[in-house]
């Protein structure tokens, strides 16, 4: 699976730097090797829905990625890819979220608010998995566990990703105007096969922290006593009758705190409209999945087996293990869960159990190659697609153009909500070449 | 577009044949057994024919 120095990327142009795997797409997006895996990034998205697109095109990237490596390799040498977050033998890898939040919330408002969601929205976007690989989780001998990451946490704050890590992380680079705005940089969510997961996922989580800018953290629920605890033990039931102590000496369950944080969402929803996250109808599509989500988890599995990853994934392993007689520890369990996650059509179990999409397929296809209209990730896409010869390098708040005489001429983009369709568009279209397009700018 | 138009079953024959036919619950609960032996049928042609191997194989290094 290490791709380094193996993928041809050539076909995804330009290639900024040419001696490494590290390349800003046309979509605005970059993709790259992290020590020994391919990693995306996507472009700056401005709603939940333009997020998921934007994932499920990552994927899409991938498999095209795949597909020119392998035709280049010996069949022996095959690579495989896998959109998950453990090897099953304790080594996990992130699917990290990036959210831009006003820089007047602090820091410690943002932990006090967050760490309730962050602990227990695996019971809805958790993305399950056979047994257990960390050695307090293997104490309690689960057969499964709702969510991949769980028992990787081992503190609440803190500034890793690879070693203790951190359920609210501290990397605050907003690569933007750090006066203006300072980033959450998410780390403890799951990979989600399930497009509707990723899209609840964003969904709830910027909801909750456009409620924090706007009330404050006197409306959210109390922090559990325990937060490392208390994320781990959920994961571990799949009951979801575990609860925990919280700082009001109240106890919850994971699904406790789902619910209250809802009805919150959906009061600061009614109250205001929540237009920074969504239009109108996008919203209520957040509110209304969510609540099934939330409500078939604990009511009815069968209802939501076609959006939440981890009902999925267990009643595909659950029932293989009662067809076979099969042992909890039967390998085939957890080649099942690992092969859910399997990128290729010819192999992925998420392709086969029947999950519901919400991006149309051509909508995948345009997002591979074009960047959204929505931030400035339209303007640093539509350069590399118009200029590639003349752009040095293609960073998230700047893009450096060599025009061959002069200085190296750098374009800041420090707003990530500039730069866009409404705003570039007619720049880019009238500008032949980057000398004309910087000639523009500085008129 | 509404949200019935987005959120589309994926068009597979097993998922258009199963939103058609059921009607009442005990129909439903037959229905989704079937589904799901179905599913079964498919994953056991799909499956890594050597499971022990490839779960042992399948390691990674490195990375977040």
């Amino acid at each position: 699976m290490d791709a380094r120095g193996r993928v041809d990327l050539t076909s995804f142009a330009p290639v900024v730097e040419t001696h490494l795997a590290n390349t800003v797409l046309t979509n605005g997006a970059r993709l790259y090797v992290d020590h020994a895996h391919p990693e995306y990034s996507s472009p700056e998205c401005r709603t939940p829905l333009e997020a998921t697109l934007y994932d499920v095109a990552g994927e899409e990237i991938m498999r095209r990625a795949l597909g020119i490596a392998n035709d280049a390799l010996d069949p022996h040498h095959a690579i495989t890819l896998y959109k998950n977050n453990s090897d099953g033998k304790g080594n996990s890898y992130g699917t990290h979220e990036n959210y831009l939040v006003r820089r007047d919330v602090e820091f410690g408002h943002l932990v006090r608010a967050m760490v309730p969601h962050f602990v227990s929205r695996q019971v809805v976007v958790g993305a399950g998995k056979v047994g257990a690989e960390t050695e307090s989780a293997l104490e309690h001998s689960p057969e499964f566990q709702l969510s991949q990451r769980a028992e990787f946490f081992e503190e609440v704050v803190g500034l890793e990703t690879t070693l203790k890590r951190p359920i609210i992380n501290t990397r605050d680079e907003p690569h933007s105007d750090a006066e203006r705005f300072r980033r959450l940089h998410v780390i403890i969510g799951d990979a989600n096969m399930s497009q509707v997961a990723t899209f609840v996922k964003v969904g709830s989580t910027s909801l909750l922290l456009a409620v924090l800018e706007e009330f404050g953290t006197e409306v959210f629920p109390a922090m559990p006593r325990a937060p490392v605890h208390a994320v781990r033990a959920f994961s571990l039931d799949v009951t979801l009758r575990e609860a925990v102590l919280c700082d009001d000496e109240r106890t919850r369950s994971a699904w406790d705190f789902q619910d209250e944080l809802w009805t919150l969402a959906a009061s600061y929803v009614e109250r205001t409209g929540a237009s920074a996250v969504g239009d109108e109808e996008e919203v209520a599509m957040v509110m209304t999945q969510w609540r099934e989500m939330l409500d078939g988890v604990r009511d009815d599995h069968d209802a939501v087996a076609d959006r939440v990853d981890w009902v999925a994934k267990w009643r595909v392993v659950k029932g293989y293990q009662a067809r076979y007689d099969l042992s909890k520890n039967d390998a085939r369990l957890r080649a099942i869960d690992l092969q859910y996650h399997d990128l290729r059509p010819s192999h992925s179990l998420a392709q086969r159990v029947g999950l519901r999409t919400i991006c149309d397929e051509s909508a995948v296809r345009e997002a591979v190659h074009n960047p959204p209209r929505s931030t400035r990730a339209y303007f640093r896409g539509q350069c590399v697609a118009r200029y590639p010869d003349e752009i040095v390098a293609a960073n998230w708040d700047s893009v450096v153009f060599d025009l061959g005489e002069g200085p190296l001429q750098r374009v800041p983009m420090l707003d990530p909500l500039r730069g866009t369709h409404a705003l570039t568009a007619e720049l880019l279209e009238t500008s032949a070449t980057a000398s004309e397009l910087l000639a523009a700018l500085d008129r | 577009m509404s949200e019935r138009e987005r959120i589309q079953k994926q068009r597979t024959e097993r998922a258009s044949e199963t939103t058609e036919d059921v009607s009442v619950d005990a129909t439903k609960g037959d229905q989704l057994k079937a589904d799901l032996d179905d599913l079964l049928d498919e994953i056991d042609e799909v499956l890594e024919e050597n499971a022990e191997e490839f779960v042992r194989n399948y390691v990674q290094k490195g990375g977040e």
